[in-house]
């Protein structure tokens, strides 16, 4: 070792910026193999799952009754998006949480906060850097999946991007996940344990649904609706599931949800020890 | 320069920083002092503004390390606990790092070689030992090229190779005129490295002193005796204000009284000596005593309550820990 090698002229100067904690966090994404695999989890559960219940249901179709499949030709493009989403969009759950919680598991949060000191700067960046990959391939997921589920359904149930609100169901199932990415992240930032955090958002995400529906009646319905993800995935509906929440109201309550727990989130970021 | 001041941090109904106060002069190794949890750790997070102070403040040139620009080109550190991802390797994690303060990607090749670890730079830091770890930790502090070095326990665990290896580095880093500010329970380590030393127990400043001064007021003098006539050379080191203490072996043990006036005593009184032979306790002995003394003055009264009511506690004394205790038990007079 020799004093040469320290000096300061390889170093440069400069003022820490926003610009720097992006392309910062987009390394940090991008290095590390879970990242890598969510997404082709992702890719490969939404166009698989897809693939495969419209083509079950097509091969059962001769021997479905008239009312199922009147059912479906009235609204088949939640049937095409829904069947992939459900299971791909735990991909984007996990990975939403490792993306914060990783950082405490490793021990990785004290680099961090060493050279980005402003906490709420590089959450802020590390939220932006994340759902710009989840927006990119959740819209074109979302593309590809009505486009797979309307071939495999030519012939039997015609459905087209022209068609009313159809678009906006496809579009919105893309922003559906851009969101379920954040609020996943959010989750994870708050409990900072990998496990806790995935059982967490696996819960509310497909277990409070079900459960929603055993409270009786009215109330029933209302809490359901008001749920994150049931709200939310009202985008995806061409004739609203409840008549409780239009498609951009649900999808308004799921923002909100996120809103409020990026908020909580960032506020603990800030208040705890590292 | 870094200024603690009046640094307090509780969890809960522990305080592991209370009420700290010093300040690190810039160009110099100053070695941060205390047994394992006497909140050594607490206090370096909490002046990288990791952890939040209960009260006070730390300042790093008269600014909290959060308002500092480009921290990383201003402060270096490592920490004791693991800071990296597993998955990902050296040069990524130094990549990212690099990126937050606009470092230059050759700067990262650059610490790679520094500290040795080019051939391992593609590698995933899941594979690397503990030594390698504590290299990488280096490289992190060294990237940005920084003025000051905050580096915690950081031959924690290394070999005798690597041992030296940091000591050489923050000899060198010290030459370019760097300020560093490095912690170890281990006095001797210290010893060799540091140019002033801050030594903590409990949370609480022990002493905040020059190293030179601290190794002589703290290396206890003990003078070893052996001689026929013990009770008429007890009697001669009592009258020159000396403590005498037997040991099983028949020696004595002399504290209080140097080798020359011990001999010149034992010749005016006619005492045959076979030996007189000056003793000087280790620094490391000697650490320990002060830090003992401060964990026994906090401590629970657990160990006398086991004592029959109304009898005195009688507390066991050896030849070195009596007046080292009794310094320490001081606590401020040590400065």
């Amino acid at each position: 070792m020799s004093a040469d090698t320290l000096t300061r002229a390889t170093i440069g100067t400069g003022h820490a910026h926003f610009g720097r904690l992006l392309l910062a966090e987009w390394t940090k994404l991008r290095t590390v193999r879970s990242t890598v695999w969510s997404f082709v989890v992702l890719i490969v559960a939404v166009i698989g799952f897809t693939s495969l219940f419209t083509a079950l249901t097509v091969g059962q179709w001769s021997t479905m009754q008239a009312s199922d499949k009147a059912q479906i030709q009235l609204d088949p493009v939640p049937q095409i998006l829904g069947s992939g989403l459900f299971l791909g969009q735990l991909a984007v759950c996990v990975l939403g949480v490792l993306i914060a919680s990783s950082e405490y598991s490793t021990g990785m949060i004290r680099s961090t906060l060493l050279a980005s000191p402003h906490r709420l700067r590089m959450f802020a960046a590390k939220a932006i850097v994340f759902t710009i990959p989840v927006f990119v391939i959740g819209e074109a997921l979302s593309f590809a999946s009505y486009e797979i589920g309307k071939a495999i359904f030519s012939g039997k149930v015609p459905t087209s991007l022209s068609d009313p609100h159809v678009t906006r169901a496809v579009i919105g199932s893309g922003l559906y996940l851009s969101v379920l990415g954040l609020f996943a992240l959010a989750i994870g930032q708050i409990i900072r344990h990998t496990a806790g955090a995935i059982t967490t958002v696996i819960a509310l995400v497909l277990v409070l649904v079900p459960l929603a529906g055993l409270l009786p009646g009215n109330l029933g319905k209302h809490v359901s609706a008001y749920l994150p993800t049931n709200a939310g995935q009202q985008i995806i509906q061409i004739y609203p599931k409840n008549q409780i929440l239009t498609a951009w109201q649900g999808f308004g309550v799921f923002a909100i949800w996120t809103a409020v727990l990026l908020a909580v989130a960032a506020f603990f970021l800030v208040e705890r020890d590292a | 320069m870094i200024e603690v001041r009046d640094l307090v941090k509780r969890y809960g109904d522990t305080t592991a920083v209370d009420h700290l106060s010093f300040t690190v002069e810039p160009g110099r190794i100053t070695g941060f002092l205390g047994p394992n949890g006497a909140g050594k750790s607490t206090t370096m997070r909490l002046i990288l503004g990791l952890d939040r102070p209960t009260s006070g403040s730390s300042l790093i040139d008269g600014k909290p390390y959060r308002d500092l620009p480009d921290p990383l080109r201003y402060v270096g550190a490592l920490l004791e606990a693991r800071a990296v991802h597993p998955g990902r390797t050296a040069f990524n994690h130094l990549l990212y790092l690099a990126q937050t303060q606009g470092v230059p990607k050759s700067r990262v090749n650059e610490v790679l070689a520094l500290v040795g670890l080019d051939t391992v730079a593609k590698k995933r830091t899941k594979g690397f030992s503990l030594g390698m770890g504590q290299r990488l930790g280096i490289a992190a502090a060294l990237l940005g090229d920084p003025k000051l070095l905050i580096l915690d326990e950081p031959v924690n665990g290394l070999d005798p190779e690597g041992i030296v290896w940091i000591r050489n580095l923050m000899k060198t880093l010290a030459a370019e005129g760097r300020t560093i500010f490095v912690s170890s329970h281990l006095m001797n380590e210290m010893a060799v490295t540091a140019d002033h030393v801050v030594v903590i127990g409990r949370g609480k400043l022990i002493a905040d002193t020059d190293i030179e001064d601290f190794i002589s007021q703290f290396s206890q003098h003990v003078v070893l005796v052996r001689t026929p006539q013990p009770e008429e050379l007890t009697r001669a080191v009592t009258a020159l204000g000396g403590e005498v203490t037997a040991r099983s072996d028949g020696a004595l043990m002399v504290s209080g009284a140097e080798a020359p006036k011990i001999g010149e005593a034992a010749a005016r009184d006619g005492i045959v000596l076979h030996e007189l032979s000056p003793q000087r306790a280790s620094l490391e002995e000697a650490f320990m005593e002060l830090t003992k003394a401060d964990v026994e003055f906090h401590a629970p009264d657990g160990q006398w309550a086991v004592q029959p009511p109304g009898q005195p506690p009688t507390p066991v004394q050896d030849a070195v820990s009596g007046s080292l205790a009794a310094k320490a038990l001081g606590g401020d007079d040590v400065r």
